[in-house]
């Protein structure tokens, strides 16, 4: 087990250093030299690009200046916006709220529904399942932005029940107004989740060791919780793990579709302008996030199966 | 009659790919209180079916006639809390417990829930008496042996952790699926030895399910023996051994390997085993049988009682007089 | 697309063998007219898709423009047209970058096994920690926005997932005998790869390929919606949900629905036949005995 750990931490480390290598690499690769890149085609008075060059120490070799930056990013030092004149890192935690409380609330309602829905048709076969298939098949398939549009065009415009955009304010508004947004986010992932929920548990549903429980007498609700849904947790955990995971990169949509003032949005208006050292920080923020989540998930999953923790020690 | 297990006409159907098909057919038997009836047959002659009937644990789709009577109660009345209790109360034992316990839940996850649910036990109280039971079934180290998980047992072992949780419920009467076909030759033997002490000792009846005649005559009081869905016969174990009365038995009886006499070859029955949708109409055994006459291809024969139990063939006294001559 | 993969492979073991099925005969059909469509669906259009006419800005239909007009009073018949050759080009290039170097490396990696192998799987294992849709955005930011730089991004980004199924397809092909028995016979390992490995693996790339030119189509239209993609005003149905959004909030949304409503028909359909055509070797028909409820 610990040998497991071990080997998963090493994983992750060599997989961040990577990920920051990529995201680092971008600036040099890109044509012209990186303080064309970094200004973004702006002209920039003599002082401005003496600042520049001292904070990314662009007169020094690539790999010293790509172990320096690293430095500063783990210290929290992200760099210099060029639009806003501003540290990245503050920048990036006045948005991180909104897309973290985004991704969140997006999480809950795909295990909630997800799992919901993939149980419910597990158990009624036949219109119910029918139903839920069709509808999950087609959910699957809405991208998110998709999704946005459609939520906006009929509970905010048409019924009016929900804000089209901005964040609001206070908690209870704040809730509000990522409704929509969480659920446009959460759609795909839900059918999705609710599809293996589906197949997972009537998979178990149909295996002896569930007849056994039945055949002990033990009422039919608790076997499907303490037998069918518990082993069946295992492959719905990691691919909830997965979606949420993917979420990370997707929320950039709905917050540009709803006009919220998350990372995502902001990593895109980044690209279009062209402040480089935004999309620099913001991409490795969420590549390591994103690589995080993957991780915990992955092994929160081996956690779950007894089996795996035996085959590991011996 | 009326014993702890009464089974009367029972006839099942399964819904098969384009019509119905028959599993059991007109099966009649019964177990007295600590009785041992054994019930031999080869694959698909309908042993376990027999006991998915007695649980009520048919696939769907599945259509039951005839009924079943477990000390004089109706199973077919019985329904949610009270059907629940029933089979509380006749533990099977099934034939491969790595596929019949769950693998993610600890072996005293397993052992526990019953009582806890049906008892209303405290973990701790539960704990307690699954350790003595498995004591009891020869498992060493009970304690321990709660905190693992069914992967780290070998298949012996499991096996008696399906007998202890059977014995837990504290049953008048055990169902067992084949208990010993899924281990090892050497465990076979003292998996048995435990199951058969325990249940001596504890007077219990039990339906005893396996493809083997001679084991079913070393543990049960009584035979039943099975072809195509239908019993053949029914007899006090020793002298079915001995002098089956029914081709099919005597054919099964000659088919089995023995160390006392030494063959060339070993004697098979001329055939496949059919399964009750193929039986042919009158003697399911009529395809096969060497004594087969006109009659027994146009009749359905009775278990008529006969010696010391019931035989379902029209031509046994005569076949009896002629091998005795 | 790295959640749904997984579900989409386990969806696909499904009874039954050869044919598509009316669903995926279906599917294949919608796939087909949109082809068709966007290959001759320019010419077919009446109206310029650039052409804009503030007059019938959001205008409904007219006889000659059958879905009316967007919110620069463009034909939004024409622009949907134009808009289907962009939108499955994009993909067929990320799927045809991405199944080649992908197939390429995973056949490599399952011929010379070894370190090499082992190598490898290990460097797509750290390429998996990069969101395709993230990466995009990235090279949008380096290379500048366009639909070049998105294909590219996205290509690179699909790779791992397709290197590692058909690595692991190919590690078994290439223990078959007849494989050694070529080997034996003194081929050259290029020319049994090409000749023969690859070929026997065309069923499940194909399969693949059209999964992922779903997965491509809605990435890309992402991009797009981004608006570090296909650029305005060439129409692209990604960009025109996008631009159809204030449409949305006014009321008209007809442009956004329509463009939506294509995406989604044909992920849907490519999924669809990606399932049907990965079906077939797999049978998974458990023993059903088992009534439900204790109550039963």
């Amino acid at each position: 087990m610990t040998a497991y750990l071990i080997r998963r931490a090493i994983m992750l480390m060599v997989t961040l250093l990577v990920s920051s290598f990529v995201v680092f690499t971008g600036l040099s690769i890109a044509p012209g030299n990186p303080l064309a890149t970094l200004a973004g085609g702006r002209s920039l008075p003599p002082e401005s690009i003496q600042v520049l060059v001292e904070r990314y120490n662009l007169d020094e070799p690539f790999f010293i200046r790509y172990a320096m930056w690293l430095g500063n990013a783990v210290q929290g030092d992200l760099g210099l916006s060029i639009t806003l004149r501003q540290d990245v890192s503050d920048l990036i935690a006045s948005r991180a709220g909104t897309t973290i409380a985004l991704i969140i609330y997006a999480t809950v309602i795909v295990l909630v529904v997800g799992v919901a829905f993939g149980l419910l048709a597990a158990l009624r076969p036949g219109l119910v399942d029918s139903l839920v298939v069709i509808a999950t098949a087609v959910v699957v398939a809405v991208p998110p932005f998709v999704a946005a549009i459609a939520l906006i065009g009929i509970f905010a415009v048409g019924l009016g029940w929900f804000p089209a955009l901005g964040g609001g304010s206070g908690f209870w508004d704040g809730i509000r107004h990522l409704t929509l947004p969480a659920f446009a986010l959460a759609a795909a992932a839900a059918a999705t989740v609710a599809r293996v929920t589906r197949t997972s548990v009537r998979r178990q549903l149909h295996l002896e060791h569930v007849q056994t429980a039945v055949s002990r007498g033990i009422p039919y609700a608790t076997v499907v919780r303490r037998h069918a849904l518990r082993n069946a947790a295992i492959p719905i955990s990691t691919l909830a793990g997965m979606t949420v995971a993917s979420m990370i990169a997707l929320s950039a949509v709905v917050e540009r579709a709803f006009g919220l003032n998350g990372l995502g949005a902001y990593l895109v208006s980044a690209a279009l302008s062209k402040d480089f050292a935004v999309v620099q920080g913001i991409s490795l923020v969420l590549v390591t996030a994103f690589v995080l989540v993957n991780t915990l998930v992955d092994v929160g999953a081996t956690m779950l199966d007894p089996r795996f923790q035996l085959g590991r020690r011996s | 009659m009326s014993g702890i297990l009464d089974i009367d006409h029972l006839t099942v159907t399964l819904a098969g790919e384009d019509r119905p098909k028959p599993v059991l057919s007109d099966v009649s038997m019964s177990i007295a209180e600590g009785e041992a009836v054994g019930l031999v047959g080869e694959s698909g002659s309908g042993k376990s079916m027999t006991v998915r009937s007695i649980i009520r644990l048919l696939p769907p789709g599945a259509r039951m006639e005839g009924n079943i009577r477990v000390r004089g109660v109706d199973l077919g009345t019985l329904r949610g809390a009270a059907l629940r209790k029933m089979r509380a109360e006749m533990p099977v034992i099934f034939q491969d417990p790595r596929a019949h316990i769950n693998p993610v839940r600890s072996v005293g996850d397993f052992l526990t829930e019953a009582l806890r649910i049906h008892r209303r036990m405290s973990r701790a109280a539960a704990e307690d008496r699954a350790a003595d039971v498995l004591d009891e079934v020869g498992v060493s180290e009970a304690r321990r042996r709660l905190r693992q998980y069914p992967h780290e047992l070998s298949g012996g072992l499991l096996q008696r952790v399906m007998i202890a949780s059977a014995l837990l419920a504290e049953p008048r009467l055990l169902l067992a699926d084949e208990p010993t076909t899924a281990l090892d030759v050497t465990t076979q033997a003292e998996v048995m030895a435990v199951m058969d002490e325990l249940r001596r000792e504890r007077g219990l009846a039990m339906l005893f399910i396996t493809h083997d005649l001679e084991l079913a005559a070393a543990i049960c009081d009584r035979t039943a023996v099975m072809y195509a869905g239908r019993v053949m016969e029914v007899r006090a174990s020793a002298s079915l051994l001995e002098r089956p009365l029914h081709p099919y038995t005597a054919a099964l009886a000659t088919a089995r390997p023995s160390i006392e006499r030494k063959v060339d070859r070993l004697t098979t029955i001329p055939g496949r085993p059919l399964s009750a949708f193929e039986a042919p109409d009158g003697c399911a055994f009529n395809t096969r049988c060497a004594h087969v006459r006109e009659s027994c291809r146009e009749q359905r024969p009775e278990l008529r009682t006969l010696l010391d139990g019931q035989v379902a063939c029209v031509r046994v006294e005569e076949l009896q007089a002629v091998s005795h001559d | 697309m790295t959640a749904t993969s997984v579900v989409r492979a386990r969806a696909g073991a499904r009874a039954g063998r050869g044919g598509l099925g009316p669903l995926g005969v279906t599917a294949a059909t919608v796939i087909a007219v949109a082809v068709v469509l966007a290959a001759i669906g320019p010419e077919l259009a009446s109206a310029d898709p650039n052409a804009s006419d503030f007059a019938h800005a959001y205008g409904p239909p007219t006889p000659g423009h059958p879905l009316g007009y967007d919110s620069q009073g463009r034909d939004l018949l024409a622009r949907l047209l134009t808009g289907a050759r962009t939108s499955l080009l994009g993909p067929l290039w990320v799927v045809a970058l991405g199944m080649t170097a992908g197939t390429a490396i995973a056949v490599v990696a399952a011929w010379r096994g070894g370190w090499l192998d082992s190598m490898v799987s290990s460097v797509l294992e750290v390429m998996f920690s990069f969101p395709g849709v993230l990466l995009a955005m990235l090279v949008a930011a380096v290379f500048g926005p366009g639909l070049t730089s998105a294909v590219f991004a996205l290509a690179v980004a699909y790779i791992p997932y397709i290197a590692r199924l058909v690595r692991s397809a190919a590690v078994a092909e290439r223990h078959k005998p007849y494989i050694q028995a070529l080997e034996v016979q003194g081929l050259g390992a290029f020319t049994i790869c090409l000749r023969h490995l690859v070929p026997n693996l065309l069923p499940l790339l194909a399969a693949q390929a059209t999964l992922f030119f779903g997965y491509a189509m809605v990435d890309l239209a992402i991009v797009s919606f981004f608006g570090l993609g296909v650029q305005p005003p060439d129409a692209d149905w990604g960009v025109m949900v996008a631009s159809g959004q204030s449409g949305v909030l006014q009321g008209y949304p007809a442009e956004s629905l329509l463009a939506g409503g294509c995406i989604v028909l044909l992920v849907v359909a490519f999924n669809v036949l990606g399932e049907r055509l990965s079906d077939g070797r797999r049978v998974h028909r458990p023993w059903r005995l088992f009534r439900r409820g204790g109550t039963a």
